[in-house]
């Protein structure tokens, strides 16, 4: 054979047994760091609240979690507010924005569902209605909210053809308070007062009182 | 010792890839948007950097030569510079997801950085020996992190500023890394090598 065959055999012979190598080295890679599951979802799954509620448009937290590591807006869940938007921009690194007014607006005070027993006709509407199967009950059975299981999700509240079902806020006790964070505006140091030039004409006495 | 701190100068000051070279542009522009997203760029391409400089220096003294087939480099090396790559990506997605997910289409782009091939390429031209291989990519991949840094830091800085409207967002950024780059000819002549 002539030289430059050999040549050009040894060449490809040279580049295969290259490529091989590499390949496996890659092969290797694959399986050693192999990632289960989607870790990002879990994440931004961590930081939903969980309640279920499908106001976000999604059926459930995960789904919704999944559809933001797909670049869906964050600013969708209302039970989660604005605490959870500020913690989701964080964790994506993303522009916090303000609560999306068309999925419903943030509740001021954490509410649980009350069915009026003297009136619940023992339909099961509302135990089919409830995404975290908190109402417990059978046909023509009493049916009753477990209030440490319900999310306030409000999802009981249609179905029902009597209109049993109240939304009252939860009882405040030693382990449900807490702190509200300082709202905008509020003046709360000396230093967060206007200078005088803008404060409107009062008279000494209103001044001296403010 | 000497010949190899001046090539750490070299590579990082006076012949910085990114601003007197003109290599590796494209991740330069498209990742400099945060100060984050920049240091981790510049962290995989330190790591992505050095590792292609070293392997593709062994395939080329230890394959390619003893078989003479030095024409081959540039195909091989792209071969090296993308399984260390693939390697990379692979080891950022399990480390850091968030990291893997912001830096995006711009990961797998390191294979077609011109810096890395580059580095390589001039390895060879340069008759640099193993040690000196080393030393010329890691100071390469510095130079290209440190100049991503400053430059992200600078963005975000122009970004709240008041730019006029025809020169907000690309053109301003190239303008300003064309000022970078007449700064860094200060360094010439610095040391020569």
């Amino acid at each position: 054979m002539s030289t430059a065959l050999i040549a050009i055999i040894i060449a490809v012979i040279v580049l295969v047994v290259l490529a091989a190598f590499f390949g496996g080295v890659l092969g290797f890679a694959a399986v050693r760091f192999k990632v289960e599951g989607n870790p990002i979802v879990d994440q931004i799954n961590h930081l939903l609240p969980q309640t279920q509620c499908g106001q976000c448009s999604y059926p459930g937290c995960k789904p919704y979690a999944e559809a933001i590591a797909n670049g869906e807006k964050i600013n969708k869940c209302p039970p989660g507010g604005e605490g959870t938007i500020q913690a989701l921009a964080d964790l994506l690194g993303v522009e916090p924005e303000p609560l999306d007014a068309e999925h419903g607006a943030e509740k001021a005070v954490p509410t649980v569902a009350v069915i009026r027993e003297d009136e619940c006709i023992g339909c099961t509407k509302c135990i089919q209605a409830c995404p975290v199967d908190a109402i417990l009950g059978a046909a023509k059975q009493m049916h009753t909210v477990i209030a440490e299981e319900c999310t306030g999700c409000d999802l009981c509240v249609e179905p029902c053809p009597v209109d049993c079902i109240d939304m009252v806020p939860v009882a405040v006790d030693k382990g449900s308070w807490y702190w509200q964070a300082p709202t905008s505006g509020v003046e709360l140091i000396a230093t967060d007062k206007q200078p005088a030039s803008t404060q409107p004409n009062l008279s000494d006495d209103q001044r001296g009182a403010a | 010792m000497s010949e190899y701190l001046l090539i750490l100068v070299s590579t990082i000051l006076v012949n910085n890839f990114v601003l007197v070279q003109f290599l590796g542009l494209c991740p330069f522009m498209g990742v400099s948007n945060k100060l984050e997203t920049a240091i981790g760029m510049g962290a995989a391409t330190t790591f992505v950097l050095t590792l292609a400089s070293v392997c593709s220096y062994l395939v080329y003294s230890y394959i390619l030569l003893p078989f003479d087939l030095a024409y081959l480099k540039t195909i091989s090396f792209i071969m090296v510079i993308a399984v260390v790559v693939g390697f990379t990506e692979m080891a950022i997605r399990k480390t850091s997801p968030l990291l893997y997910r912001v830096l995006g289409i711009f990961l797998p782009l390191i294979t077609t950085n011109c810096a890395v091939l580059g580095v390589a390429l001039l390895n060879i031209k340069r008759d640099n020996g193993f040690v000196e291989s080393i030393l010329y990519g890691f100071g390469a991949a510095i130079g290209f992190s440190l100049v991503m840094v400053l430059f992200a830091a600078m963005r975000e800085r122009i970004a709240v500023a008041d730019v006029p409207k025809p020169f907000q967002g690309s053109a301003i950024a190239m303008i300003t890394a064309g000022l970078m780059s007449l700064a860094f000819m200060g360094f010439t002549g610095l040391v020569s090598i």
